[in-house]
């Protein structure tokens, strides 16, 4: 079924997900951040010095790669990658963060906030607050600022103070929690620039239209290359942004399969896993209705994956009406089947990915052996993997002399 | 009328405003939160709000949360705060339930409106269920004549706390700060401007007044202009520095502190 593409409402609901479940104090921020975001979409001006930002800072359009020796592993399938990882900063996340600076600058606060997960997030709202001179301060679980060292010290030589979280799963979940609770007591000086694709209206809808940039292009390139749209669309999903990011442009396609991985962790019948569509219920989490783990008391389960990102247990509204839609599939991908993906396409293309996109590319070893050597894939290569080598190395026991 | 209204109207039949007591059900265990309460009301308290332990509250400071995180581990749910409710009815003062929404969305919203009345409680406050997303809580509370609070704050407009006023029953909750929950030392004047921001739109509308208040002071500045006081964190910290009976005995001294305080303001 084709999704209504008036989606979301005025107060940010996909069918039955998403809204607005925050404090009554926070309101009036959200208001006046959802009236800044439509006027500046209407903006000449305002949408023009985004675009500057995203050629001239970011490096945009990101190119798109033939990897036809990964492709063999896929069944012969041709898999492209939209190379998102090549973006200034290492991930897709700044594109949305560019958005939301200016935004914050247009609204005329000094002081921003996030949260960060693997630390791709944190590092590119540094990264604008450094370029436009905002201060800046970052939410990172003690468990992630462990696991991403080498981002916590890129955030702090950007000039951003990164506050470890010690309550909770000391994880991305959490880190929100308190960046919440700060917005909440400053929310007069201070914009909360938050990641992905879920929160309360209107950073589902804010952060997919800063994101649509990546399917957009991907929809043009793939055509002027292959003369065809793809079969399958593959991102990786924790909160969802990359994916909504990539997917938005081809959702009125039916033909195109919008596929979305989830961190199975563990697996999902090992209870350790992060795969919220997969393996969740509809609830409230974090300012909208959509999956999450929860047990059956309606208390978040703490989520588990291999990588920082997608270690999260809810996932944007609006994944959820696709998924409810039948419009997207969300499938989970395993630790081991992650870091396998990882591996080979470090050794068949030279490409180090992040961890969280080789979940995506894990999923499309399956989906090429599904569609054959006929087939056409577009994945999301979401990020680089700098970040990840301690991980990768402690995995693959390498660094051994 | 709920016992909450009651209870109100009592107090401002008295010449003095209500004493609202907050704690968390199952800290440092479901049975000594109950003492607890149950001491709260011995201390003079009007009405107890039994707060559900949530796992991501992000509408508390560090106090509440200390206390919510163990009791969360412990699975406690709405099935124990509703024994705490049916328990604070018999001691003698009015019950009602504290909860992030999700707890009361998976429990289900008919079904906990349901169990509530059926454990004497008055009614619930929602911090994180604003009126534009509380329709099936407004319907269900409804059936059951129970109290619905929404909460306003400084930075809500006049035409949102027309709207809060208007959703809510029994009380409206005004959030003396900017902030998460915990023990402030000055209250500034942001608490009564708000109060009367509300009985501008909202003249009949009882307007109780939460966030900060610690001591009998503060309890009595707040009582002079406000319908209710509400104080939460000052009295789950007498239970993280005593999570027992002396606890439980500093939660009473506390309360009858708190209830010297607002009478006499």
């Amino acid at each position: 079924m084709t999704p209504d593409s008036a989606m979301p409402d005025a107060t940010g609901h996909f069918g039955q997900f998403g809204g607005r479940f925050v404090p009554e104090a926070l309101i009036a921020a959200i208001d006046e951040l959802t009236a800044a975001f439509h006027a500046t979409q209407r903006d000449p001006e305002f949408r023009a010095e985004l675009q500057r930002l995203l050629r001239d800072y970011t490096g945009r359009p990101s190119p798109l790669t033939d990897v036809p020796k990964f492709g063999e592993h896929a069944g012969g399938a041709r898999v492209l990658l939209k190379r998102e990882d090549l973006n200034h900063t290492g991930s897709h996340k700044i594109n949305n963060v560019l958005g939301q600076a200016l935004l914050t600058q247009r609204i005329g606060k000094k002081r921003v906030i996030a949260e960060t997960g693997a630390g791709q997030h944190g590092v590119a709202t540094a990264t604008a607050a450094a370029l436009m001179g905002l201060e800046c301060m970052v939410y990172m679980g003690e468990e992630d600022t462990r696991r991403q060292a080498l981002n916590v010290v890129r955030m702090q030589l950007l000039g951003a103070t990164v506050v470890p979280v010690r309550t909770g799963s000391r994880t991305l979940k959490d880190a929100i929690n308190e960046a919440m609770r700060d917005w909440v007591t400053n929310v007069e000086t201070t914009n909360y620039v938050f990641g992905t694709v879920a929160g309360p209206h209107p950073f589902p809808l804010m952060v997919r239209e800063y994101q649509r940039v990546i399917g957009d292009e991907a929809r043009e390139q793939v055509l002027e290359r292959v003369g065809r749209l793809p079969d399958a669309v593959a991102a990786c999903v924790g909160g969802g942004s990359n994916a909504i990011g990539i997917f938005t442009a081809f959702v009125a396609d039916p033909g195109v399969r919008l596929v979305g991985f989830e961190a199975g962790g563990e697996g999902l019948d090992s209870g350790r896993h992060a795969a919220t569509i997969t393996g969740g219920a509809p609830g409230v989490l974090h300012g909208a209705r959509s999956y999450l783990l929860q047990d059956e008391h309606g208390q978040t389960i703490e989520s588990h994956s291999i990588s920082a990102g997608l270690d999260y247990p809810g996932v944007g509204p609006e994944h959820s009406y696709l998924h409810d839609l039948g419009r997207a599939e969300y499938r989970a991908i395993t630790d081991a089947q992650a870091m396998e993906a990882f591996l080979l396409l470090c050794r068949t293309e030279g490409i180090i990915p992040a961890i969280e996109s080789a979940h995506a590319l894990a999923g499309a070893l399956d989906l090429g052996r599904e569609l054959g050597p006929d087939g056409l894939i577009l994945v999301n290569l979401s990020g680089r993997g700098d970040k990840d080598v301690e991980t990768a190395s402690t995995y693959f026991g390498l660094a051994q002399p | 009328m709920t016992a909450l209204s009651d209870a109100l109207d009592k107090a401002r039949a008295e010449g003095r405003a209500a004493l609202i007591g907050y704690l968390p059900v199952g800290f440092p265990s479901v049975d000594t939160s109950i003492d607890a309460m149950r001491a709260l009301v011995d201390g003079g308290v009007d009405v107890v709000e039994v707060g559900v332990p949530y796992s991501d509250p992000v509408m508390d400071g560090p106090t509440i949360q200390a206390a919510a995180e163990p009791a969360v581990r412990a699975g406690v749910c709405i099935a124990d705060a509703l024994r705490a409710v049916r328990a604070v009815a018999q001691a003698g003062a009015a019950a009602v339930i504290m909860s992030y929404w999700n707890p009361i969305d998976r429990y289900g919203v008919e079904r906990f409106a349901a169990d509530l009345r059926e454990a004497a409680g008055s009614g619930a406050i929602t911090p994180d269920l604003i009126p534009d997303e509380a329709g099936a809580w407004l319907a269900a509370a409804d059936a059951q004549a129970l109290d619905r609070i929404f909460l306003v704050a400084p930075s809500s407009s006049d035409a949102r706390i027309a709207a809060a006023a208007a959703a809510s029953r029994g009380f409206v909750y005004a959030a003396s700060t900017m902030g998460v929950t915990g023990a402030r030392t000055s209250l500034g004047g942001a608490a009564e401007a708000l109060v009367n921001r509300v009985r501008a739109v909202a003249p009949d509308a009882p307007v109780c007044v939460g966030l900060g208040v610690s001591n009998g002071e503060q309890a009595a500045d707040v009582g002079a202009f406000a319908d209710g006081v509400i104080v939460g964190s000052a009295l789950v910290r007498c239970l993280l520095d005593s999570p027992d009976a002396a606890g439980v005995a500093a939660v009473r001294h506390l309360s009858a502190e708190l209830s010297a305080g607002v009478r006499r303001s």
